[in-house]
């Protein structure tokens, strides 16, 4: 689905990411954890094409992501979801128009419906109506997985999902990711959060991947 | 009708994405009163280029086709001299009829200045002589000089002396006006420019939600494009109006004033500024949309 073959990246200052190699396979799940400013979230942005690789590819579904135009692009963030840590709401908007977003950009008819189950499924049915900066920060970043999630797409990507919350919402979220990926979502979660991790590998078949020394590698023993 | 709305669709943009920038009061009416100011200064030079347009053509069109021979000899020489430049006159290829004016005449011309009541007979005034000219004219050169040799006294003034300067001096004014409506139509599309490329700065953070979310660029700029499109429509349209009401209230051509009167629009040219609000729409949906992609490309 999305493939990485030898990138590096940096920022100009020293190399950030080298050597990548990895390919995240339909229907999987996979964890990417490491130190704070290890790279977590340069390796999603080079998923969903917001940076490009100094050098090497990223492809998604075998399309080289640097050769594509705008327009591509876009069209293929809409098969990503991303779902950041600070959620990226806009807050002159109801969480439901948050929600239905994606649809609205893409030209595709919001459902009431459907919208109405999906915030359910997220457990935010009575707070369609409020403005984000009146929700929690659990409710944001369940509103932020629904808006992810709204267009069905193929891959998933949380960069620290569960920074600010406490236990039992992180438990509560990670259950929700869990169901996606039940349902054929490519999970990608980008967390320093071992206990996320633990809890996950006792509900999911989960690949744990770490970036040490700019590189990927395999997660120890105890992940 | 169907192809008219697609064109206001166009024109005006998308409901739908013009809702996800927030809207910003001081921005919008900053925007507003710009375009009203530029629409009540277009519409003044629209005036000042089509009233100048008129009085070129009152100008040129005054004393076309005449000329006066004027003739200044001692009071008892006057008659025959002006015979003879009547018989001279009747001989001469292009003139269609001259005719001496009389004293009539003469009052009603020298009444602005002196007065009706005037004794003319007493004013050392020069004999006139009124020709009118054929459609293909005469040869004023050749018939000065005739003039000169054979009535030393009499001296043809075809008005080209007077009414040349005037004719170019309204060309000129009328030039000036037009590159005032250019000048004005650029500095319109700067400042919407400055204005919309302002509000995308601002909204940096809904672009990059937008683009995380898969929005093409050419949606965003809609967000965008709807409201400045509407904003430079809806100020233009005040502005428009205070500019005819403004001129509305100007003296009229027909009162006592001089050159300064009449310079508001006459007849169907009131028509004319009813063009620019919808110009200055079609400028701040052209601005907004080329700064809006060119930013979007530029991935700032």
């Amino acid at each position: 689905m999305i493939g990485f073959d030898n990138v590096a990246h940096d920022f100009g200052s020293g190399a950030l990411l080298s050597e990548l190699t990895l390919e995240l396979t339909a229907g999987s799940f996979h964890f990417l954890t490491g130190p704070s400013g290890a790279g977590k979230s340069t390796f999603l942005k080079l998923c969903y094409g917001e940076l490009t690789p100094t050098s090497g590819t990223v492809s998604f579904l075998g399309r080289n992501i640097a050769g594509m135009n705008r327009d591509e692009l876009a069209l293929m963030r809409r098969d990503i979801g991303v779902v950041h840590q600070d959620c990226q709401f806009l807050d002159h908007l109801t969480l439901a128009e948050n929600v239905a977003l994606p649809l609205a950009v893409s030209g595709r008819r919001i459902d009431p419906g459907e919208l109405a189950e999906l915030l359910g499924w997220v457990g935010l049915s009575n707070q369609a109506q409020a403005l984000p900066p009146t929700l929690s920060g659990g409710e944001r970043q369940r509103g932020a997985l629904a808006r992810a999630v709204i267009m069905s797409p193929r891959i998933l990507l949380a960069d620290e999902p569960s920074g600010n919350l406490d236990h039992d919402l992180s438990m509560r979220l990670l259950t929700l990711l869990v169901e996606l990926n039940r349902l054929g979502t490519t999970v990608m979660i980008a967390t320093h959060d071992l206990a996320l991790i633990r809890a996950a590998k006792t509900q999911v078949s989960a690949r744990v991947m770490r970036i040490k020394d700019r590189r990927l590698h395999p997660a120890g023993a105890d992940l | 009708m169907s192809r008219l709305s697609t064109v206001l669709a166009r024109l005006l943009g998308d409901t739908e994405a013009d809702k996800v920038v927030p809207r910003s009061g001081l921005a919008l009416w900053l925007t507003v009163f710009t375009a009203a100011a530029m629409a009540f200064l277009s519409v003044l030079a629209l005036a000042m280029s089509l009233a100048t347009a008129r009085l070129a053509d009152r100008w040129s069109g005054a004393f076309e086709g005449r000329a006066t021979i004027l003739i200044s000899a001692a009071p008892e020489a006057m008659g025959v001299q002006a015979q003879r430049v009547l018989d001279i006159l009747a001989v001469t290829p292009g003139v269609a009829s001259a005719h001496v004016v009389d004293q009539g005449e003469m009052r009603r011309l020298l009444a602005p200045w002196f007065g009706a009541r005037t004794p003319i007979e007493s004013l050392p005034v020069p004999q006139l002589i009124d020709v009118e000219e054929t459609p293909a004219g005469f040869d004023a050169a050749g018939l000065a000089l005739r003039l000169a040799a054979e009535v030393p006294d009499a001296h043809l003034d075809d008005h080209q002396r007077w009414r040349k300067p005037l004719v170019q001096a309204a060309a000129r004014i009328r030039l000036v006006s037009v590159l005032s409506l250019i000048l004005i139509g650029g500095a319109t599309a700067a400042m919407l420019t400055l204005a919309a490329l302002a509000s995308l700065a601002s909204h940096a953070r809904v672009i990059a939600v937008l683009k995380l979310i898969g929005a093409r660029d050419a949606y965003i700029a809609r967000a965008f494009v709807r409201r400045f499109t509407l904003r430079s429509l809806i100020g233009a349209g005040l502005g428009t109006s205070a500019g005819m009401i403004a001129l509305a209230t100007l003296p009229g051509a027909s009162a006592p004033g001089g050159l300064l009167t009449g310079l508001g629009f006459s007849g169907l040219q009131w028509l004319w500024p009813l063009a620019i609000p919808p110009l200055a729409a079609i400028i701040g949906f052209w601005v907004t949309r080329t700064a809006a992609l060119h930013r979007l490309r530029r991935g700032e």
